[in-house]
């Protein structure tokens, strides 16, 4: 791994010449975009686009039926919590969402692939991870309707607060690894390990490179999960980056793997054996989850701006609830009455979420001032003692 | 530093530098969860061999020779605070702090705030301070603005052995963020500091303190320039002019009370810092003291800082910072109103 040039299929001679132009010829990639039809890539994968169970030399699954239920049933209730939360941006309930859609297979396979002990250090589009997690589904709403920063408790659930600055989690991950390290929580079964989350347009930022020198330096039980989802935000994968995601990991003296990202089977055995090398103090592996974001990269965005429908459609073909279904239903495993069981369970969940979010208070202004310091906090002390003051001095005054 | 290898006790004279050393040994000591984390800390002792001996003692997983990169270094030790650990970490000059700087402002300082109180993060990050040592770019920054400006973080600055002691143990122990600022130029200043003195004996991290009385005028300053406060009371005392010279020690929580009171008695303000005048420290207190003494004021506050230009080729820094003259100077001019 890593031992093939970066710029292959490339011509060397122009990438010397130091020819002036404005964008590098189109990767094959780009070009079969162009066409309408994405080639898939080297990738680990256990489930085809059509439903297939298939077999890999070195990642394998034994689920029980009532597992593989389980696991499409995740599926379809963080697709559903998702959509639903889109909606609600859209009817003014939430400032903003960052959607998942596409991506719940390398969430799902991921988080499921965690064991209680472990610590996950997301970004701010794993609602699926969260989900896995135990987190409540409305937890992180709360930051995108605008009330709090994320109101779950990381040490309850042993998932980070989500982050916003590109990339900077990736440290606190190895950190925290470390730590792992230096308590000697390795070596056993019951060892523990850390997985973060970050996308293609991350793995350009320093952060990101420092995270990989530290984890692969001090040994850090830790899981790179990146999700490649094509996109940060308008700029394609190419803008990032010109060697495979997976790829980089050999310059910093760990194992890089790619999986399909749209397979949670193999999603969920390639991080499983990344973990566990990790807890059994085998150090780090960088995952790169290869998938697609279907929808926009928050409701802000408007992709059509920087994408093609026959890209999106092509992507479509390779849904991962829909391959996870046909397998199910193929294998005999899932029946009519079973999915629209899962239906019910998803109406019901996202019914509780749209209420909940609907209902959402305003914050109290108080919290303004809460929590800045674990100890005194004389500035914020005073400014509070001003506001409180300030505020009160409107009673009575009725509302104009 | 001199390997002076005796028993961490009794009463002895140490300069600034050792007894950062001292008080970083006994917080290792003390708390089997402190690690220091920093380039060249290690086997080294640090470029200012501030962590001298340190991983002899207490090994490779206590005192760690960490990656070249600062927000690594930060970044890391946040994660590490997460999981227990009170990492310490050293920039190795001021001007190399700014790779971090989105770990420190953006993560570290916020971190409790977001999570309401759920993470608190132990964070020290030591960073050597200040001109005066004659050294290329980058190397004599005053960064303390940034952070004094960022909620979340505490911002302190001992200019003394005995503060050096006890504050960075002080620092260490406290369950927010601390950017540690040690001025550099003044690590080889000595002082008699009581080992044996229990850290709940010392005075608190967040006090600033009046070092000097004096009734004729205030002058407040911190870390670097307490020297030149110094040398400015002795001199300005020749010509019958009392000044009172207040150590800030903390720029955040500011401890701006005592200079109240002395303002209330003198009238009169001098704020001396290295850092650039624009939105510097000086600005801020002159605000608050306008703000608190407006009627015992008998004239303007005075500013005594270093200029609005990057910090200049060490050829020049004799100009760029706050001196003797430039002191006693605006001493005059506060008493010509
Ligand atoms: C340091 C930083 N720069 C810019 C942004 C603005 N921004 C938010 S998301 C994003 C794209 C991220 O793309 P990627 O890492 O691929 O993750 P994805 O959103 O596709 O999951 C950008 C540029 C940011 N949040 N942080």
């Amino acid at each position: 791994m890593g031992d093939k040039p970066a710029t292959k299929g490339r011509p060397a001679t122009k990438a010397r010449s130091g020819a002036r132009r404005s964008r590098p010829a189109p990767t094959p990639a780009e070009e079969a975009a162009l066409q309408g039809s994405v080639p898939e890539p080297e990738f680990v994968q256990l489930l085809t686009p059509d439903g297939e169970r298939v077999e890999h030399p070195d990642y394998s699954v034994d689920f029980t039926d009532e597992q593989l239920q389980g696991l499409y049933r995740d599926l379809v209730i963080v697709r559903r919590l998702d959509l639903e939360s889109t909606a609600l941006q859209r009817q003014g309930h939430l400032a903003i969402w960052a959607s998942l859609e596409g991506q719940e297979a390398a969430q799902i396979g991921s988080g499921r692939a965690l064991r209680k002990q472990d610590m996950a250090f997301p970004t701010y589009r794993e609602h699926g991870v969260l989900w896995c997690r135990g987190v409540d589904p409305t937890a992180p709403h709360g930051l995108f309707r605008g009330n709090d920063h994320g109101d779950w408790d990381p040490a309850e659930h042993n998932a980070n607060l989500y982050t916003l600055v590109i990339g900077a989690q990736t440290l606190h991950a190895v950190g925290y690894a470390m730590g792992i390290n230096y308590d000697g929580k390795v070596g056993t079964d019951d060892g523990e390990a850390a997985i973060v989350y970050f996308g293609d347009g991350a793995s350009s930022q320093g952060d990101v490179h420092e995270a990989c020198v530290f984890a692969g330096v001090y040994h850090a039980p830790v899981v790179f999960f990146c999700q490649n989802n094509q996109y940060a935000i308008s700029e394609p994968v190419e803008r990032q980056t010109r060697t495979p995601i997976y790829q980089r990991a050999a310059g910093y003296g760990f194992p890089g793997v790619r999986v399909d990202g749209n397979d949670v089977l193999a999603c969920y055995a390639v991080a499983r054996h990344a973990l566990d090398q990790a807890r059994h103090g085998q150090g780090p592996t960088l995952i790169e989850a290869y998938t697609y974001r279907m929808g926009a990269h928050t409701t802000t965005d408007d992709p059509t701006r920087y994408r093609t429908g026959s890209e999106v459609e092509s992507w479509k073909q390779r849904d991962p609830i829909s391959r996870m279904r046909s397998y199910l239903t193929k294998a005999g495993i899932g029946d009519d009455d079973f999915f629209a069981s899962v239906d019910a369970d998803a109406d019901r969940i996202t019914g509780r979420l749209r209420e909940f979010v609907i209902g959402m208070p305003d914050p109290d202004p108080s919290r303004l001032f809460e929590h800045v310091y674990a100890e005194e906090s004389p500035l914020q002390d005073a400014e509070r003692a001003w506001f409180e003051q300030y505020q009160s001095s409107f009673v009575g005054e009725g509302a104009h | 530093m001199a390997k002076q290898q005796g028993p961490l006790t009794g009463t002895q004279t140490l300069t600034i530098g050792k007894a950062l050393n001292l008080g970083l040994r006994r917080a290792l000591e003390d708390d089997p969860k402190v690690l220091l984390m920093g380039e060249d800390v290690g086997r080294l002792g640090g470029v200012f061999r501030i962590t001298d001996g340190l991983q002899k003692d207490f090994g490779e997983d206590r005192v760690l020779d960490s990656p070249l990169a600062e927000a690594g270094i930060v970044g890391t030790a946040i994660g590490l605070a997460m999981r227990g650990y009170r990492p310490v970490c050293e920039m190795q000059f001021d001007g190399f702090s700014y790779p971090a700087f989105d770990q420190v402002t953006n993560q570290l300082a916020k971190m409790h705030y977001r999570s309401r109180g759920r993470i608190t993060l132990p964070v020290v990050i030591r960073i050597p301070f200040g001109g005066g040592i004659g050294s290329v770019e980058h190397h004599s920054e005053s960064p303390e603005t940034y952070y004094m400006h960022t909620a979340g973080l505490k911002v302190v600055t001992p200019s003394s052995a005995v503060d050096a002691y006890f504050m960075i143990q002080q620092a260490i122990r406290s369950n927010d963020p601390v950017i540690f600022l040690e001025p550099k130029a003044r690590y080889y200043e000595k002082g008699e500091v009581d080992l044996d003195a229990s850290l709940a004996s010392a005075e608190p991290l967040h006090r600033s303190r009046v070092v000097r009385a004096g009734s004729d005028a205030t002058v407040v300053g911190y870390g670097p320039t307490m020297r030149v406060l110094r040398d400015s009371a002795d001199a300005a005392a020749e010509d019958g002019r009392l000044l009172e010279l207040i150590d800030l020690r903390t720029l955040s929580p500011l401890d701006l009370d005592p200079v109240y009171e002395s303002v209330k008695r003198t009238g009169r303000l001098i704020v001396v810092h290295e850092a650039p005048t624009n939105a510097g420290p000086a600005a801020e207190i002159a605000a608050r003291v306008q703000n608190e003494c407006f009627y015992s004021l008998e004239a303007p506050v005075q500013r005594v800082t270093g200029f609005d230009t990057p910090y200049p080729a060490s050829k020049l820094e004799e100009h760029f910072l706050p001196d003797l003259d430039r002191v006693l100077d605006a001493v005059d001019r506060t008493f010509s109103y």
